[in-house]
C-alpha cells in the first residue's frame, strides 16, 4: 500500500523521508511541484536551537528538538554545529539574566570569553550566553537535499493524488479546512550580504520590543528574523517590520550598515492554540501540523511519530489481495 | 466595582493580550486573573484584515468587554485613525488613547494626547487616556470630555511600580470623583496592592503577566493583591506614626515572677 503525503514543505518532506526509511512506499503530492516560496519553511531561519527555544517554548520542544541536528545530517543536509550566542544591548542587560534563568545548556561568557568567539561582538557586549551544542542549517539547501534524496529513491512530487489511500496531511496552514483551530502567525525576514561581518554562529539579540536573530548562511550572507504577528496575512514585509529588523541588526554589529539587502520575505506559520506541533488522526487522515516557529527543529521528531502511527495503521488494515 | 462611562465592570483588573507565549497560555491567564476588561492592540494585526480573525475570535471568546488601544501611535493623526479602525472592528466606542512622545521611554506626549482626546471625545468616543500623573494635564483631559484618567505607574514595560507616589496621591486627591486606572509600569502584585491602597479604581497590566515564567500564576497573584489592597483602602487604614504604640496596655500586665 502506498501512503499519500500532502504537502512538500518541511513537514511533508521529512515525513516522506522517514516513511521510506521504514520501507513504506509513499507518493508525495503538492500542486506547486516541490519546496519553494509558496511554503513557509522556505522563509525559515533554520536554527536548530532547542535550548534557546526553551525560554518561551514547552519542555517537549527542548527535549525532542535535540534530535534534529543528527536527523538532518543523516538526511544529507549541511548542518553547522557552531553553537549559538545570546546577547543584549547594554541597557537591556537584565534580559540576559532572565533568559539564562529560563534556559539550560548554556555557559555565560564575559567580554574576554566572547572575544574568543567574535571580537566585534565583544567590543559592544560585556557578556553573552553561549549554547555550544546548538546547530543551524540553510533551510532551502536542506529542503533540496530531502527532495533530491526522495528523487533518488523514485519518489517525485506529483501535482495531484491519483488514488489517495492512507493520507498524511502536511499542508500547513492550508489544512485549516480540516483543522479549524489552526491559525497563522505572520513572520517577516530579510537576507543581507555583509562581507565585513564575521558572526561565527547564529546570534540572538534580546530586546523587549524588537527581538532579533541572525543566522550566518556562509559567504558573507546573513538571514535576519523574524517578526511574530497574530495574523495569517502572507503579503510582503511591512516597512515597520523591516525597519525594526534592520535597525536591530545594525545595533548588534555596525558592519551591517553597508550590507546589501538581497531579499525581504514574509509568510504565515501554522500554529495550534498552544503553539505546540502535533501528529493527530482525524477521520482516517493523519495530520502533521502546527510546527509554528519550530519547523526545522521539530519536523524530524514529528516525522518519526507520524511514521510510527502509519506503521500501526498499516498493521490494522487487511493485507492486499493480489488477483 | 468601578464604573467607566456608565458601565460597571466585574473586576479591578484590566489585562492586556500581547506577548503571551501562546493563545492557550493567554486564555488560562485571563481565566485565573478574573480580569474585567481585555485590552487589545489593533495596529499591526489589523493590517491583515480578516487574516487576523483567529486571534480576535479567541479574544471575543474570553467573554469580556474589549478596550482597544492605540499602542505605538506617535502622532495625533495615527491615534485618531487607529481609534476609528478599532471602533469599526470591535463595535465599541471605548478607546484607550496612547500617543507616545518618545520612542525610547514610551512616555506619553501630553500635547498630542490632549489634542487627540479632544477630537475623539467630540466624535463620540469614550476615551481612556494614558497619561502621566500631571494634574494640570489630567484636568484638561477631563475638560475635553474624558471621564476616566489612566496615569502611568512607570514607563511601559519597566515593571518599576509606582514611580512617583506623591504625584499619584496628589492626582487622586485632586479629582476624587473621577475613575482612575494605574496603567503601565507595574511588575509585581505588591505594587498593584499599593495602587489600590491609594484609592485608585483599577490597574491595567500586560507585560508583568505575559512575560512572567508562569503567566497564569502571576495573574492569580495580581488578582489576590488587588483584592487585598482594595479591602485595605475600604477598611480605613490606621495612620503611620513615629512613636511605638503597644497594642496591649502595659499597665495591668500580669507579673509572672
Amino acid at each position: 500500500m502506498t501512503v499519500t503525503i500532502l504537502g512538500a514543505g518541511v513537514a511533508g518532506l521529512c515525513t516522506a523521508t522517514e516513511l521510506l526509511r521504514h520501507g513504506i512506499a509513499v507518493q508525495l503530492v503538492d500542486p506547486s511541484g516541490g519546496p519553494g516560496p509558496q511554503g513557509c519553511s522556505w522563509w525559515a531561519g533554520g536554527m536548530l536551537a532547542p535550548f534557546c527555544e526553551g525560554e518561551s517554548a514547552d519542555p517537549q520542544i527542548v527535549a525532542q528538538g535535540q534530535e534534529a541536528a543528527d536527523w538532518w545530517q543523516q538526511a544529507g543536509a549541511e548542518v553547522t554545529r557552531a553553537g549559538s550566542l545570546v546577547v543584549t544591548l547594554q541597557r537591556d542587560r537584565q534580559e540576559l539574566d532572565r533568559f539564562a534563568r529560563r534556559t539550560s545548556g548554556h555557559v555565560r561568557l564575559d567580554r574576554d570569553g566572547l572575544a574568543g568567539l567574535d571580537p566585534v561582538l565583544a567590543d559592544r557586549h560585556a557578556s553573552a550566553l553561549h549554547f555550544p551544542t546548538e546547530a543551524h542549517l540553510a533551510p532551502r539547501q536542506a529542503l533540496s537535499a530531502l527532495r533530491d534524496g526522495l528523487t533518488r529513491q523514485g519518489v517525485t512530487v506529483q501535482p495531484e493524488a491519483p488514488a489517495p489511500g492512507l493520507t498524511v496531511d502536511c499542508r500547513g496552514l492550508a489544512a485549516r479546512d480540516l483543522l479549524p483551530d489552526l491559525r497563522g502567525v505572520r513572520g517577516e525576514m530579510a537576507v543581507l550580504r555583509a562581507p565585513g561581518v564575521t558572526l561565527p554562529c547564529p546570534v540572538r539579540l534580546l530586546h523587549p520590543r524588537h527581538p532579533l536573530y541572525i543566522v550566518p548562511r556562509g559567504d558573507g550572507v546573513f538571514m535576519l528574523g523574524a517578526t511574530q504577528i497574530e495574523s495569517a496575512a502572507r503579503g510582503p514585509a511591512t516597512l515597520r517590520s523591516v525597519v525594526e529588523l534592520l535597525s536591530a541588526a545594525y545595533a548588534l554589529d555596525p558592519g551591517f550598515g553597508e550590507a546589501e539587502v538581497l531579499e525581504l520575505g514574509a509568510d504565515a506559520r501554522p500554529a495550534f492554540p498552544d503553539n505546540l506541533p502535533r501528529v493527530l488522526e482525524r477521520e482516517g487522515r493523519i495530520h502533521v501540523n502546527g510546527l509554528f516557529r519550530h519547523g526545522f527543529l521539530m519536523a524530524p521528531a514529528l516525522a518519526r511519530q507520524a511514521a510510527a502511527l502509519v506503521l500501526a495503521k498499516l498493521k490494522e488494515l487487511p493485507p492486499c489481495r493480489s488477483s | 466595582m468601578p464604573v467607566f462611562y456608565g458601565t460597571e465592570v466585574a473586576s479591578r483588573l484590566m489585562l492586556g493580550t500581547a506577548q503571551y507565549p501562546s493563545p492557550s497560555v493567554l486564555t488560562e491567564a485571563f481565566r485565573r486573573s478574573g480580569a474585567g476588561i481585555a485590552t487589545v492592540s489593533l495596529r499591526r494585526e489589523a493590517a491583515g484584515g480578516a487574516e487576523g480573525a483567529a486571534f480576535w475570535d479567541m479574544i471575543r471568546d474570553l467573554g469580556l468587554p474589549v478596550l482597544p488601544n492605540t499602542a505605538g501611535c506617535h502622532s495625533v493623526r495615527e491615534a485618531v485613525t487607529t481609534a476609528h479602525m478599532a471602533r469599526e472592528y470591535f463595535g465599541t466606542d471605548w478607546i484607550k488613547l496612547e500617543v507616545i512622545g518618545h520612542a525610547d521611554t514610551l512616555q506619553p506626549d501630553p500635547f498630542g494626547l490632549l489634542e487627540a482626546a479632544r477630537i475623539l471625545c467630540a466624535d463620540g468616543f469614550k476615551v481612556f487616556p494614558y497619561t502621566t500623573e500631571d494634574g494640570v494635564l489630567g484636568g484638561r483631559l477631563l475638560d475635553v470630555g474624558c471621564e476616566v484618567l489612566m496615569p502611568w505607574g512607570a514607563p511601559i514595560g519597566t515593571g518599576l511600580g509606582l514611580n512617583n507616589l506623591y504625584g499619584l496621591r496628589t492626582l487622586r486627591a485632586q479629582f476624587p470623583e473621577v475613575p482612575m486606572v494605574i496603567d503601565a509600569g507595574l511588575g509585581l502584585p505588591s505594587q498593584a496592592a499599593r495602587a489600590m491602597e491609594l484609592g485608585f479604581d483599577a490597574v491595567l497590566l500586560n507585560t508583568a503577566v505575559a512575560r512572567a515564567g508562569d503567566p497564569a500564576a502571576m495573574a492569580t497573584g495580581f488578582a489576590r493583591a488587588l483584592e487585598a489592597g482594595r479591602l485595605a483602602y475600604e477598611a480605613d487604614p490606621m495612620e503611620p506614626r513615629d512613636m511605638a504604640a503597644p497594642s496591649t496596655p502595659l499597665l495591668g500586665l500580669a507579673v509572672l515572677a
